[in-house]
């Protein structure tokens, strides 16, 4: 634990160098508030109420999306891994759809769905959705054979392969594939909050940009990186549990 | 034990086989096998590489499907895979996520048996392969013969009829091979399963088997069948008596004259 304190370090210099620059005057406050400020203004934020008050919603958009994301996503990807005709019907449509920057659909999504919670749900959502397909879709396609007559000539039924030696031995796959989605999640969560919401921390930034409170939006970016870095570690931590098995 | 599972013999008939390569023709992997496994005995399928002698095991495990002829055991027609028929495999196939205990648990818990009772008969395997301590430990923990042993465990566990063991000391060196060797007998004297046994390790198969199938290089058939029976006495010395060395000799020219054919260039 010590150790990945340690490995932390140079992000304590980064603010002590940010501190530095500012306080020596080699970059405009206007442009960059000092770091010190920016703390003050985040404990403002936080006394005041008005940093929960906008991180909730966004964090329950981005809950709901990943997580029809990756109900969704699994389905997909199994339903493309095991059936040739899924394939077939699938195959093509997630191809085209990969490599389209989902920001771009913002203001079609909004059109739509409306300005609500709904619109920034589905836009997380699909998001998401790629990686989840493609880490389940690699994950079983990559299954040795093997693993799968072994249970078989065990005793397991065709139905039991899916759950108890696809699903395990794709883990890995399946995990990388959830990983990239949560970090789409919070991209796209802002992405949709900062063009049009009444609320959120991506509405906040906007908001407060708009206004000129360069301090307190500097104090908002920073609570939007800490929730995605907690959320990436929390991610990390699970993944390491569920695959300790590979030493 | 409580139910000792009963052995069962092997009747394969006409026997073909045929597969497409991703990319390329028809090839005939297997051409017209005929062949009895008695009940109960050890017998080893021999050949040079790419013989079909691991098709031929994996059409009997039912992993395969039956083309043309017939595979048929005590249960009836071959067409699935079951826990009838276990599989050992050359590279273990064990599931890397579960640890040894729960790898072995798996078949017995797909024979319905569960808590102490189960737990119970897999410590007796796990003991029987001497893996005793090991339990809570993951495959890729343990070094490739003790991954083997727990494989074999596994299958064990599960209490087939016949044993289908492709290659299974093949990927190990050859001083952990020998001791395996020795050990298989030793459980296979406990059991006396019916046991399918692919090698191209001359000497393995007349150490272990009753029987001895001499497969033809592609398209794989039954060359000879001849009978070995050193399996019987437990003698470890019997690699150094004459009468074995002499059988491994004559096997070995039958099994080389197969690999000189095949590197023949095929008639226009």
């Amino acid at each position: 634990m010590r150790r990945g304190a340690v490995s932390y370090l140079p992000l304590l210099i980064l603010a002590a160098l940010w501190e530095l620059v500012t306080r020596l005057g080699l970059v405009s406050r206007a442009l960059l508030p000092p770091f010190s400020v920016v703390l003050v203004a985040l404990a403002h934020m936080l006394a005041d109420g008005s940093l929960l008050r906008n991180a909730v919603p966004s964090l329950l958009r981005g809950a709901a999306g990943l997580a029809l994301a990756i109900v969704a996503g699994f389905g997909l990807g199994a339903g493309m891994a095991l059936l040739p005709r899924f394939r077939a019907a699938f195959g093509p449509l997630v191809q085209a759809f990969y490599p389209l920057p989902k920001t771009a659909l913002v203001p079609l999504v909004m059109v739509w769905f409306g300005l609500g919670d709904t619109a920034k749900i589905v836009l997380i959502f699909l998001g998401c959705l790629l990686p989840v397909i493609l880490g389940t879709y690699n994950g079983i396609r990559g299954v040795d054979h093997v693993l799968v007559w072994s249970a078989r000539s065990l005793g397991a039924s065709r139905r039991d392969v899916l759950r108890e030696v696809l699903l395990p031995a794709a883990m890995p796959q399946i995990l990388i594939g959830l990983r990239t989605a949560t970090a789409f999640a919070f991209l796209l969560m802002v992405a949709s909050e900062l063009i049009i919401a009444n609320n959120g921390l991506g509405f906040l930034i906007g908001s407060l940009g708009d206004d000129g409170a360069y301090p307190a939006m500097f104090a908002a970016i920073l609570t939007i990186t800490a929730l995605g870095f907690l959320a990436d570690r929390g991610f990390a931590a699970l993944s390491a549990h569920l695959l300790r098995w590979r030493t | 034990m409580t139910d000792p599972s009963v052995p069962t013999g092997i009747v394969i008939t006409g026997l073909s086989h045929d597969y497409t390569p991703r990319a390329g023709t028809r090839v005939r992997a297997l051409e017209d096998v005929s062949l009895t496994v008695a009940t109960g005995s050890f017998h080893a399928l021999l050949g040079p590489s790419g013989c079909g002698k691991s098709t031929l095991l994996y059409c009997i495990g039912g992993f395969l499907p039956v083309q043309t002829g017939s595979i048929r055991t005590d249960r009836g027609l071959v067409t699935d895979p079951g826990p009838d028929r276990g599989v050992v495999f050359q590279n273990f196939a064990l599931f890397p996520w579960k640890t040894v205990l729960q790898n072995i648990l798996y078949g017995i818990g797909k024979r319905g048996i569960r808590g102490a009772e189960a737990r119970d008969r897999a410590q007796h395997f796990i003991d029987l392969v001497h893996l005793t301590g090991f339990e809570a430990s993951f495959p890729g923990q343990l070094s490739g013969g003790m991954q083997q042993r727990a494989a074999l465990a596994r299958t064990l566990a599960a209490e087939p009829d016949i044993l289908l063991m492709d290659e299974p000391f093949g990927a190990l060196d050859a001083q952990t091979r020998r001791i395996m060797q020795e050990e298989l007998l030793g459980i296979w004297r406990q059991t006396r399963q019916t046991v399918v046994f692919v090698t191209h390790d001359v000497a393995e198969a007349v150490y272990l088997s009753d029987a001895i199938s001499v497969m033809s290089a592609r398209p794989g058939r039954i060359r000879r069948t001849l009978s070995a029976g050193f399996n019987r006495a437990a003698d470890p010395a019997v690699f150094k008596r004459p009468d074995f060395t002499e059988q491994v000799e004559l096997i070995w020219q039958m099994v080389r004259a197969e690999v000189d054919d095949a590197r023949r260039p095929a008639p226009a």
